[in-house]
């Protein structure tokens, strides 16, 4: 459905499908790891079907997040190149937070703090396929030291990257008029020049 | 695999204590390896009484068979043969869960409840809430659990707590023809060790010694050791076993911290949604772009 024909077309759909198998995934994997992470989360087991359901499941779920980022981290590796501009947005993100962006430095099609995010993202999906594979008993036996080290790396990249996952949804449910961009696809032209004018003047070219 | 009447005293994945009403005295299995024989008498009581059948394997060329612990050989013979001072030394010993006062086993798993440790010392795995995840493989110091590829639980002796649990001894040391395997009492198996050491002193062994690691906290299995200066001559036992400081770091307390840190980004967030109210295009911007486009 069109809403407004002047809205501006930021993902196609198959962007969004990707991104939407990229979150389903990341919510089941962070709910059956969180389980085995701190007994405090264990009870979380029981929405996979017990604990041996959650530990059968949790790696293979893993491996489809992998594809599937691998797959987004082709079609967005270029346009989340850190420049100047990025860290000097990053260095003001406190104004941004006030809620006062009218002096932020002008961004293109993602901000800094996005940008960010997308390479915090994939090393930590990097670490946690690695060491993940590496814990996973059911295909492999590594020497001991190995998996040791393993389950530190995961755990605290895990955590890590729920953490930034977190800060990721809030910031799309903050900025308003963000979240349609990943249901269906446009923004508004006031949206787009609010929060990303470059990226505003290169497509309306104004 | 284990009788619920003994006394619990850690549970793992457990954060809240357990009943502690009743004490009991612990006990230990000590393990002479200078009047071991090698008949495995033990590993064969230990296959009867907990009615466990490894697969027939081959003959290595050695008398290890089988060569490892496996999902149902709980215990198994390792033979060494070592020169001192110009002599041949056969050091036979038999392997199994050690039964740490501070099992690394527990502090990795992750299921509530399928690993304890009985008030006596005993630690057992309860199958029943294995999950199968083998973080007990990656805490033990000691290489002793196993996965079993058929149904994916955790395996390992047993101390034999169904048997102690009802006042009798372990299966293995029922059938030890030689007493190189005795049970009882922690305190009276150190003071029967001192005898033995006291004795293989005598007979040249002047760095015998009881093996009671206590980087683990000590053992409910101990060896009586006739070169306990060095543990790895008996096929690899560690010299200074502990949880490993990976597995610390791992299972300690970056792991509560980690939550909290997780649940107070995901409050703050609420709170400066609630305090700074939500980022809306501003009135001044939607009417500039309506002027753009009319323009
Ligand atoms: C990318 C592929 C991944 C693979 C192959 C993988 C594999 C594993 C394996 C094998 C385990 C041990 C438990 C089990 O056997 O199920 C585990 C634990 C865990 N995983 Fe993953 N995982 C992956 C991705 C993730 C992601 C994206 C997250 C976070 C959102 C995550 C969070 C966790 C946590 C928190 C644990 C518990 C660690 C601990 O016990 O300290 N995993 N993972
Ligand atoms: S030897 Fe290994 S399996 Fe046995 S109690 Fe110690 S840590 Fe657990």
């Amino acid at each position: 459905m069109i809403r407004d024909p002047k809205d501006l077309k930021r993902y196609t759909a198959s962007e969004r499908v990707n991104h939407w198998i990229i979150g389903m995934c990341f919510i089941l994997l962070a709910l059956s790891g969180l389980a085995f992470f701190h007994p405090a989360f264990f009870p979380l087991t029981s929405l996979f079907g017990g604990g041996v359901w959650a530990r059968i499941l949790h790696p293979y779920i893993g491996v489809v997040l992998a594809i599937s980022f691998l797959l987004i981290f082709m079609r967005f590796h270029r346009l989340n190149v850190m420049t100047d501009r990025d860290w000097q947005w990053l260095r003001r993100i406190r104004e941004m937070a006030n809620g006062d962006d009218h002096n932020m430095p002008e961004q293109g099609k993602y901000n800094g703090g996005q940008k960010l995010f997308f390479w915090v993202q994939g090393i930590c999906i990097l670490l946690l396929f690695i060491t993940g594979l590496m814990l996973w008993r059911a295909w492999f036996d590594l020497p001991v030291t190995l998996v040791r080290v393993a389950a530190v790396i995961h755990s605290a990249s895990a955590a890590i990257m729920i953490a930034f996952t977190f800060i990721h949804i809030y910031a799309a449910i903050w900025v308003k008029g963000s979240v349609r961009a990943m249901w269906y696809g446009t923004v508004t032209r006031a949206w787009a020049r609010q929060h990303h004018r470059d990226w505003y003047r290169q497509i309306v070219g104004k | 695999m284990a009788l619920q009447s003994l006394d619990i005293k850690n549970r793992s994945a457990t954060t809240t204590p357990t009943p502690q009403a009743r004490s009991t005295v612990e006990v230990a299995k000590l393990i002479d390896v200078s009047t071991c024989i090698g008949c495995k008498a033990c590993q064969a009581a230990c296959m009867e009484w907990n009615d466990i059948r490894d697969e027939v394997g081959s003959c290595s060329g050695v008398y290890d068979n089988p060569t490892n612990l496996t999902e149902n050989s709980w215990t198994v013979m390792r033979f060494s043969e070592i020169e001192e001072q110009g002599k041949l030394e056969w050091l036979i010993r038999k392997d199994g869960c050690m039964h740490c006062a501070d099992p690394g086993c527990l502090k990795a798993c992750p299921s509530p409840g399928a690993i304890v440790q009985y008030a006596n010392g005993i630690v057992d795995f309860h199958e029943e809430n294995c999950i199968g995840c083998g973080y007990c493989i990656t805490g033990c110091p000691f290489d002793v659990p196993r996965i079993s590829k058929k149904d994916n639980k955790a395996y390992k002796c047993t101390l034999c707590s169904d048997r102690v649990a009802v006042n009798q001894g372990p299966a293995c040391v029922k059938a030890c023809p030689t007493g190189a395997l005795q049970f009882g009492s922690k305190e009276d198996m150190k003071d029967y060790a001192q005898e033995r050491i006291a004795d293989l002193k005598e007979r040249g062994f002047d760095k015998a010694g009881l093996y009671d690691p206590p980087g683990v906290g000590g053992t409910h299995v101990m060896y009586v050791l006739h070169h306990a200066d060095r543990p790895q001559l008996y096929s690899g036992l560690p010299q200074d076993p502990q949880i490993s400081p990976l597995v610390a770091i791992w299972k300690g307390a970056t792991k509560p911290l980690a939550a909290l840190a997780l649940g107070l980004v995901a409050l703050g967030s609420l709170f400066h949604y609630v305090i700074k109210g939500p980022n809306e295009v501003s009135k001044e911007t939607e009417a500039e772009v309506e002027k753009e486009d009319a323009a």
